[in-house]
């Protein structure tokens, strides 16, 4: 008895041989052979053997010689599988969160954390300033400092870092993004007005061993990064990260005499731990993180070493050195699953040296941050409460040409935050904070979510919230060095600089309807916020000669409708099509305006088409469309007329493009394009060839500086 | 004396291992097949007094609680699952309304396992 494998028959032992319709049988012995006793009356004889098509012989001689049996077609195990969209919006969370995962930054240079939302809707890139060039996000028609960032939910990117600060976290670190709208949590503080935006970073235990990747782009920047895990036992790993760019090419495309895009450098180390025990329930983290990132900006024949701080050329420096150390500790109660607790600590240091022109302006921030949490339930999981206290410290010495500013801020807090969830379609989060502040007082802030499904797939959603903060004015409008404008700050008593803390309430609704057609899923979302400030720092930049600092007096609201469609219009072929509309108007002292370089309505397209995966490769094509409708323009009227603008921008689109190719699960290479289209603005720069004189600002930045850009990159992973 | 406090921390010692736990895990097999069972049978459980934790696994069909004991038992708990239509052992679900749950999650079929199990 033989089987047949490839071109050689192989034995077959222990197969069954028996006469049909009879009990009496026999196996085959180990190199294949059988006997048995013949039976005229059966003359079947049936062979079977597991894995094989039995076979019926006819007996009619002695010897049947080889028997072959041929195996039974065995079919693989075939797994149907969907891939979850990177990009995700789910029906069931309390809050208004899109969930953005390491997937879709791969869908873009995706450099740095800035650059993370090119491709997502819910958060609108800007650039700050003609001569910085730096990526700005906006949510809800608000700037970056109403949104409270968080990294692995301990607060990141404020006080000093407000304006560079997204540019130090590099993409490749990141593992995914949860965007909140309106009002987030009381359990990350105080101060989100706008939204909530938190990173999650790798972690060693379970990132690859080994990351690579090297970008460069036309306009000479050249990016490296790499990341190193180990891990020492099964519960402990460590990850060493490593990120570089530099940009040595002097770029002047647009005749102004000023560089478009900046001089830059910047190390970035992390050195991360993690500690995880299913088992007892204990998990901890540990990291450092230290980088050190410097910027050169201004005329093309500027000099630092003979022109720093005179008037023969203008020319500026951002150098900025960064600490920081945090450690969490987290631990589940293996006896209750529902019961846990969570300690957070840490501490940064963020030290900026920098002159713009003939402005000098230096600020050193360091911070301490901690907060415990304890989760639990009250009866059952239907009931589960967060509580805990928190405490922050934050110091900033700040050097503005010959003044210096020095403040303390201390506060501790504590909140309660309650979930409700009745299973059948309502639930609600309500937090509230208690917390005590030297600069800000003692006050509560109160933070509702509540979600309800009105029919199959489809939710709605309301929050309101309260946040409260200090204005940090120069770090936060640091591109104001860059110009010719006074500095006129209008105090009335208060302790940010004389000025009064902000306080602003967020409502919102939003309404989200998941459909199939034709069989793909489509996501339909609507939703409308509305921030109200009982009080601002306004930050009026009317008189070009000036920009002035004060308190809010009337009213300063915003208001943002956002629509989107998400489809699957062929298979693995993704539309997103977003329109954003926002209102923000303030009460200026020279009367009611709109909020200027704020593009009234949006529109953003992006179509995402991957092939099937074979044997590991894969093309992937990315197309982002923005379209940003015309923008108020700060008023110029008092300008000369060859540096005056007209009240609104035009409104211009973005094309960017990325394509992949995936050659193997290791390695991969991209190319891409940003402002494909070549929209620039012209005169970014005002009176840039007389950077000294009375009309210099770089300040009114409604479009990019730079023409396409185009990269290149791989990354290999094993 | 010495020999009363003994006795007496030995009868505290087993009065106390026979008072009712407040945080009981209680785990036993609860039939099903799908997440629209999952949801049923934990939706279930959690809203009985005393629940204070319901899991139940689509793969291992294992079922698991954490009770507190004197606000309901392991009994009642098994009872209220089979009473919307889940077999537990010893405990039967009536044959009408285990013939109400959709077709999908009617276990005792073998060819249920297989339909389209929506909602997944």
């Amino acid at each position: 008895m033989e089987y047949r494998d490839g071109k050689e028959n192989i034995a077959l032992p222990d197969a069954n041989v028996y006469w049909f319709s009879s009990a009496v049988g026999t196996t085959t012995d180990s190199s294949g052979n059988f006997t048995i006793p013949y039976r005229a009356d059966l003359k079947k004889l049936i062979i079977s053997s597991v894995g094989y098509r039995s076979d019926t012989i006819l007996v009619n001689r002695p010897d049947l010689g080889n028997i072959i049996l041929y195996p039974t077609v065995v079919l693989d195990e075939v797994i149907v599988e969907k891939q979850v969209a990177p990009l995700q919006k789910s029906l069931f969370k309390v809050q208004n969160v899109v969930s953005v995962d390491s997937r879709e930054m791969l869908k873009a240079a995706c450099c740095n954390l800035s650059e993370s939302f090119e491709t997502n809707p819910a958060v609108d890139v800007n650039i700050s300033d003609a001569v910085l060039g730096a990526k700005q996000i906006q949510m809800l028609g608000l700037n970056s400092p109403y949104l409270l960032f968080t990294q692995e939910n301990m607060p990141a990117i404020r006080g000093a870092s407000q304006i560079f600060g997204l540019s130090f976290i590099p993409g490749s670190w990141i593992e995914g993004i949860q965007i909140t709208k309106g009002a987030g949590g009381v359990l990350n503080g105080f101060e989100s007005i706008s939204g909530h935006i938190n990173s999650e970073l790798v972690k060693p235990i379970i990132d690859k061993r080994f990351f690579l990747n090297l970008y460069a782009n036309n306009f000479e920047r050249y990016e490296f990064n790499s990341r190193l895990n180990h891990n020492l036992t099964d519960n402990i790993g460590t990850g060493l990260y490593i990120h570089a760019n530099l940009r040595n090419g002097n770029i002047e495309n647009n005749g102004d005499s000023f560089l478009d895009t900046p001089l830059a450098k910047q190390i970035n180390f992390m050195n991360r731990w993690q500690y995880l025990n299913p088992e007892n329930g204990w998990v901890s983290y540990a990291t450092i993180q230290y980088l050190n990132d410097s910027k050169e900006i201004g005329q093309l024949d500027f000099n630092i070493d003979t022109d720093k701080l005179t008037n023969n050329n203008w020319g500026s420096e951002v150098k900025t050195s960064r600490l920081d150390l945090s450690s969490k500790l987290g631990y589940v109660f293996p006896e209750s699953p529902y019961q846990s607790f969570g300690f957070q600590t840490a501490y940064s240091n963020h030290s900026q040296d920098a002159f713009y022109g003939l402005n000098i302006y230096n600020i050193n921030h360091s911070s301490f941050y901690s907060n415990f949490i304890f989760n639990s339930i009250i009866g059952s999981t239907q009931h589960k409460f967060k509580t805990g206290i928190s405490l922050t410290h934050d110091s900033f010495d700040e050097t503005v040409n010959s003044s210096n500013y020095y403040r303390d801020d201390n506060s501790i807090g504590a909140f309660f935050e309650y979930t409700y969830d009745n299973l059948e379609g309502l639930s609600f989060v309500a937090g509230l904070r208690a917390d005590t502040h030297n600069n800000l007082g003692d006050f509560f802030t109160p933070r509702f979510h509540l979600r309800y499904s009105l029919w199959d797939k489809a939710s709605l959603r309301a929050s309101f919230g309260r946040g409260k903060r200090g204005a940090n004015i120069f770090a936060e409008n640091q591109q104001l060095f860059a110009s010719s404008r006074q500095i006129i700050i209008n105090p009335n008593g208060g302790n940010y600089y004389g000025l009064k803390p902000e306080k602003a309430w967020n409502y919102g609704i939003s309404f989200m309807q998941k459909l199939y057609i034709l069989n793909r899923v489509l996501d339909f979302s609507i939703d409308f916020y509305r921030t109200d400030f009982v009080d601002q720092v306004v930050v009026d930049w009317e008189n070009p000669r000036e920009i002035s600092f004060y308190n809010l007096e009337g009213d300063s609201y915003s208001n943002s409708l956002q629509i989107d469609v998400n489809y699957e219009m062929l298979q693995d072929f993704h539309i997103r099509a977003t329109y954003k509309h926002f209102d923000v108007v303030t009460d200026y002292n020279s009367g009611v305006l709109e909020k200027p370089l704020q593009p009234l309505s949006r529109f953003f397209v992006n179509l995402n088409y991957e092939t099937l995966q074979r044997g590991g490769q894969q093309w992937r094509f990315d197309f982002t469309s923005n379209w940003l409708g015309k923008q108020r323009l700060p008023n110029t009227e008092s300008n000369p007329v060859e540096f005056q603008l007209p009240p609104y921008s035009p409104s211009y689109m973005l094309i960017n493009a990325q394509v992949t190719k995936v050659f193997s699960n290791k390695f991969e290479f991209y190319v891409g394009g940003e402002n494909i289209n070549n929209f620039t603005q012209n005169m970014p720069i005002l009176s840039g060839n007389n950077p000294f004189g009375p009309y210099f600002d770089s300040t009114i930045l409604y479009a990019p500086v730079l023409k396409g850009t185009y990269y290149v990159g791989f990354r290999y992973k094993i | 004396m010495r020999k009363s406090i003994l006795v007496f921390f030995l009868i505290l010692g087993a009065s106390l291992s026979h008072a009712q736990d407040k945080n009981k895990t209680v785990t036993f097999e609860v039939k099903g097949n799908c997440g629209m069972c999952k949801s049923r049978i934990e939706k279930t459980a959690i809203k009985i007094a005393g629940v204070k934790f319901a899991l139940w696994n689509v793969d291992t069909k294992e079922f698991k609680a954490i009770i507190d004991e004197r606000k309901c038992s392991i009994d009642m708990v098994k009872k209220k699952i089979a009473g919307i239509g889940h077999d537990i052992k010893g405990y039967i679900a009536p044959l009408d309304v285990y013939n109400n749950l959709p077709a999908c999650c009617q276990y005792r079929n073998p060819e249920s396992i297989h339909m389209n199990h929506e909602k997944h």
